[in-house]
């Protein structure tokens, strides 16, 4: 009896032991972003999109102050948190990004297939990596509220969860493979449960963010590319309505969650 | 002309904290480029700061410093309303320098 008790405190101890482990290595990742956050070097993104904002630029000589992101000409507070949405001047459901590629046609005269096929952080693609920053910032600590009253707006979102939950390619992956179920993590980086409501600054709510580990800073259809290399999919083009769908889907999820993007990440 | 530096300037206490963000490729000369050849050291080498035109900090930096560098420190004795002006000079001989205003 005394050695049957004995064992299950060693057990239950083990198990403790294993458990704190765990949470330090989470808490330190924690602390870490924490003390990074602080100088989050987004910040100059932000700062340089804010003023590409209001450059005058491209073959029209304009500036992107009367692009309408979903809230009226020229209005970027709250339009990042609900986007993707209808627009009726180019009848599609657009994310941030492309919407930013259909102002920079038509506002500035700007290539915006040139811009899609455009290798990530270069050329025109680094004015929309700074772009997104700005746009993304002036919603910080707002919640996602993407609207779901257009039937295009539902569709889309319904393509968005198929799309993640489509297996597929050589290593028969989907996004729902590391995305579909709590508490997965890839080596130390714990993976949002994007399925569900993921919570307040995770998964969409996050990107764009600065990688520290590459000094750069990521858009979400460039994190977006990034998962479908890591699952070994064909590249999906840049803005394609697959990548547009598939935001749909997370940021309806995530209703209500309050944005930090431009976050900072490992 | 390389991007400007962030500045944020809090008086706190008998001083100031001065919170920086520089815009600095900040590369080490140790990594090599898709064609194998060398990508050349370019990093900030010495950092001063001054408030109201007078120097108070001077740092000097080297290859383990990070990309898009973050720096703090505090100033005695200053207070809201200085002029606190940060400023870097590089190994390839270019100088940046911004200023902001004491919060």
């Amino acid at each position: 009896m005394t050695l049957l008790r004995r064992a299950l405190v060693a057990t239950a101890l083990a198990a403790s032991a294993g458990a704190h482990a765990q949470t330090s290595t989470a808490e330190g990742i924690a602390q870490y972003r924490a003390l990074l956050a602080d100088g989050n070097p987004a910040e100059l993104w932000e700062a340089k999109g804010e003023a590409l904002w209001k450059q005058r630029r491209g073959p029209k000589d304009a500036s992107l102050e009367s692009c309408d992101l979903g809230q009226g000409a020229g209005v970027v507070k709250g339009a990042f948190v609900r986007l993707p949405r209808w627009f009726s001047d180019t009848r599609r459901v657009q994310d941030l990004e492309s919407r930013l590629l259909t102002c920079m046609q038509v506002q500035q005269g700007l290539d915006a297939a040139a811009i899609a096929a455009t290798p990530f952080g270069q050329g025109e693609q680094v004015t929309l990596e700074a772009l997104v920053a700005f746009v993304a910032a002036e919603s910080r600590g707002m919640k996602f509220a993407l609207p779901q009253t257009h039937p295009e707006e539902r569709r889309m979102r319904e393509i968005g969860r198929q799309v993640f939950f489509y297996r597929g390619g050589p290593y028969d992956f989907a996004c729902a493979s590391c995305h579909g179920e709590a508490g997965k993590r890839i080596r130390l980086q714990e993976l949002p449960h994007l399925s569900v409501n993921p919570g307040d600054g995770v998964g969409i709510a996050a990107w764009p963010a600065y990688r520290v580990s590459s000094g750069e800073l990521w858009s979400f259809q460039r994190r977006l590319n990034d998962c479908y290399r890591q699952q070994r999919f064909p590249y999906p083009g840049y803005a394609s309505d697959a990548t547009i769908a598939l935001g749909a889907y997370l940021g309806s999820q995530a209703d209500g969650a309050v944005s930090s993007a431009p976050a900072i990440k490992r | 002309m390389s991007d400007p530096s962030r500045i944020r300037a809090q008086a706190q206490g008998s001083g100031a904290v001065v919170r920086v963000l520089m815009n600095h490729e900040m590369e080490t000369g140790q990594r090599k480029d898709a064609a194998g050849q060398v990508v050349p050291a370019w990093h900030i080498t010495e950092v001063t700061a001054a408030l109201n035109g007078k120097p108070v900090l001077t740092a000097q930096w080297g290859t383990a410093i990070a990309k898009n560098p973050f720096t703090e420190f505090v100033v005695k004795g200053a207070k809201a309303g200085d002029k606190i002006t940060v400023a870097w000079l590089d190994n390839r001989g270019e100088r940046r320098s911004d200023e902001a205003v004491i919060a």
